[in-house]
């Protein structure tokens, strides 16, 4: 017979191999309560976020990336000067105002102080024809980075909508698309961009003044080029991503739902390969800021007196014994900015794809 | 209107297959394959790996384009251009929990994407409800809905993946080994669930399976195949204590019997040999490489299914 002491548990006999129930002591409500934990349910997005504010690299290079956007933005706002505008004093023009070096005024404006009047410093200092080198580097910075944007737009939705169509259909269709990519893939590009641009200066003709003429043909150009060539990597991996993810079930399961192709592509394909999309149009920008950069830098960039980083560089080339830093500033810029998106590239394939690591 | 939901006539399913440089070799996955399921029936396909039950599940569901042969539903031959509507019929639930849910999708979303494709609702309530329910019916509670499926584990998987199944209310439902990746206590869960919901709505189950001991327990009628062939038919009772084919006596003797003392007195018939492969498969009986009864007619001739009485039947040249 079993024993109950006053607690209402069993007593332990002397011989019996029964844990002692005496010993031990009841939950409390919130002790049971502390049990009950369960994780927040995350998502796929969010889980990826945690895990890229965790790596000290991607931190650091978003930090840089949202202080070079804040300068690029606001810049132009406080500094009183405009990229193509020649220093002038009192409406006269400061002719001694050339190539100064960063935080120095010329004669006119030391004057110009002196007599109570107030004047922004040069940051950078001043370039050849005269012109406030700081805010040149901001505009060139503006340029470069909405060209490596536009540019891996362009690829991405020319790559997304080539490579799941391929993909997605398989079969003889996907050996003809892949076919012509192989064809393009073997492009010289340079070629390509001066024969375009060449081309494209003689048919193009804009109202002078209008936004598009501003950019000038060269830029254009090399959207052109960029949306006829560079999105064939990315329709490659696109179309790979497909093909794996077409074999699952849930794919199968969508069909006999009936769900029509572009649902399937839309629902249930490109989320699924969406970090891959991510991670390589965020590396694909620092490539398309270089192509521009150094096309700029060849003199096929930006048409004058627009400036870009590249061009702002070429430029430095000719005084470079005498103004070394007028190269250092844009150079750096470019550095910066290619170097903290590739490391947030890297970054965010070590969040969202792990499988990716190297 | 005939007696029967689905009629499935000579279903031929070959597959092309590389067999060298610009060299195809057909794959007959599924052989002349005809079987009826009636309304609320329940027919088990049973069969060793590569068989074919697979297949015969998804060419019926349109999933393949069939090389020959038709498929009836309500009498309605299903073609590629009314397949569109007969997906509110027919509906399928998946052998891998794991890859047949959408890992980007919430519960909801998985299990309201048929509403979604069908328009099954008017507003976004109505939705929500439709979807609440079908998770009550398959035992899931309503705090999942807004969850992933990686948060699931196994048999609550399968169940959203039923709960998909039927949220456009479907009269059959073809389930493709459905329990084979469950733990057997979860099996044991799930089937009992698929018992209830026929019991409850209905719904005809075409249910493929390699356990016959599961099948048996759910099915009111079994089918045998080998190498793309039924080889037997009849009652799921009468299948499982008197078979005639010797490939179904093979296939019975080797089911586990959890009691070592009758196990031990069981006479346990060993195949001979191994499956031949589907590309290059023996003339006549596709059984007859590895049948003890082989004659010289099973080489030259197909078998045929014919009655063996009462509704049993079997395609063997042997009486």
């Amino acid at each position: 017979m079993v024993e109950y002491n006053k607690n209402g548990t069993p007593v332990k006999k002397p011989l019996s191999l029964q844990i002692n129930l005496e010993k031990f002591e009841k939950a409390t409500d919130e002790e049971k309560r502390q049990q009950e934990v369960m994780s927040k349910s995350t998502t796929f997005f969010r889980d990826g976020m945690k895990k890229l504010f965790k790596n000290p690299l991607a931190v650091m290079s978003i930090i840089v990336l949202t202080l070079i956007i804040i300068v690029i933005v606001f810049a132009p706002m406080v500094v009183p000067y405009s990229y193509s505008e020649i220093l002038s004093v009192n409406g006269k023009r400061d002719k001694g105002a050339k190539n100064l070096a960063p935080f120095v005024y010329s004669e006119m404006e030391q004057e110009y102080i002196a007599n109570g009047g107030e004047r922004f410093p040069h940051i950078f200092g001043t370039d050849e024809q005269a012109r406030d080198y700081f805010i040149r580097v901001v505009y060139g910075t503006r340029i470069s980075l909405v060209v490596g944007l536009f540019a891996s737009i362009i690829v991405l939705i020319i790559g997304m909508l080539y490579g799941s169509i391929s993909g997605y259909l398989g079969g003889k269709v996907d050996l003809i698309m892949m076919r012509i990519v192989d064809m393009i893939y073997s492009l010289p590009d340079m070629l390509i961009i001066i024969l375009l641009s060449v081309v494209l200066n003689q048919i193009m003709s804009f109202k002078s003044g209008s936004a598009l003429s501003k950019i000038g043909t060269n830029m254009i150009s090399l959207f052109i080029v960029f949306g006829l060539l560079y999105w064939v990597g990315m329709a490659r991996l696109i179309r790979g991503q497909i093909l794996s993810i077409k074999e699952n079930d849930y794919i199968t399961a969508a069909r006999t739902i009936g769900a029509k192709p572009g649902r399937i592509i839309k629902k249930h394909i490109l989320p699924n390969c969406i970090s891959v999309i991510i991670i390589s149009t965020a590396l694909q920008i620092p490539s398309a800021i270089f192509t521009e950069s150094y096309l700029s830098f060849v003199g096929l960039g930006v048409q004058a007196p627009m400036p870009s980083l590249g061009s702002l560089a070429n430029a430095a080339r000719e005084g470079l014994q005498s103004y070394p830093y007028k190269l250092i500033f844009p150079a750096i810029t470019i550095c910066l900015i290619v170097l903290s998106l590739n490391l947030l590239g890297d970054g965010l394939r070590d969040a969202f794809d792990p499988k990716l690591k190297r | 209107m005939s007696e029967y939901l689905l009629e499935v006539e000579h279903l031929k399913q070959y597959f092309n297959v590389r067999g060298g440089f610009f060299k195809t070799v057909q794959l007959k996955a599924v052989d002349d394959v005809s079987f009826n399921i009636r309304p609320g029936e329940t027919l088990g396909l049973v069969g060793e790996s590569g068989c074919g039950k697979t297949t015969v599940g998804r060419s019926i569901l349109r999933l393949y384009e069939p090389t020959g042969g038709t498929v009836k539903f309500e009498g309605v031959e299903i073609t590629d251009k009314n397949i569109g509507s007969l997906r509110k019929e027919m509906q399928m639930v998946f052998q891998d929990p794991y890859s047949s849910l959408n890992p980007r999708m919430t519960v909801e979303d998985i299990i309201g994407e048929p509403l979604d494709v069908h328009k099954l609702y008017s507003n976004r309530k109505e939705r929500r409800e439709k979807i609440l329910n079908l998770m009550s019916l398959v035992g899931l509670n309503a705090e999942h809905a807004t969850r992933y499926a990686h948060e699931f584990s196994g048999g609550q998987r399968q169940r959203i993946g039923i709960a998909r199944a039927l949220a456009v209310n479907p009269k059959f439902i073809v389930c493709d080994e459905p329990v084979s990746a469950l733990d057997v206590s979860i099996q044991a869960q799930v089937i009992n669930m698929f018992e209830d919901l026929r019991k409850e709505l209905g719904v005809a189950y075409l249910f493929i399976a390699h356990d016959l001991l599961v099948v048996r327990h759910i099915s009111d009628r079994i089918a045998v195949m080998y190498l793309g062939h039924i080889v037997e038919t009849a009652e799921s009772d009468e299948l499982m204590t008197s078979p005639i084919h010797p490939y179904t006596r093979s296939l019975l003797s080797a089911v586990p019997i959890p009691d070592p003392e009758t196990a031990r007195k069981k006479n346990r018939i060993i195949l001979e040999g191994d499956v031949p492969s589907p590309l290059n498969m023996p003339t006549g009986c596709p059984f007859r490489t590895r049948c003890a009864y082989a004659t010289e007619k099973c080489a030259e001739k197909c078998p045929e299914l014919t009655d063996r009485g009462g509704g049993h039947m079997c395609a063997c040249w042997n009486k």
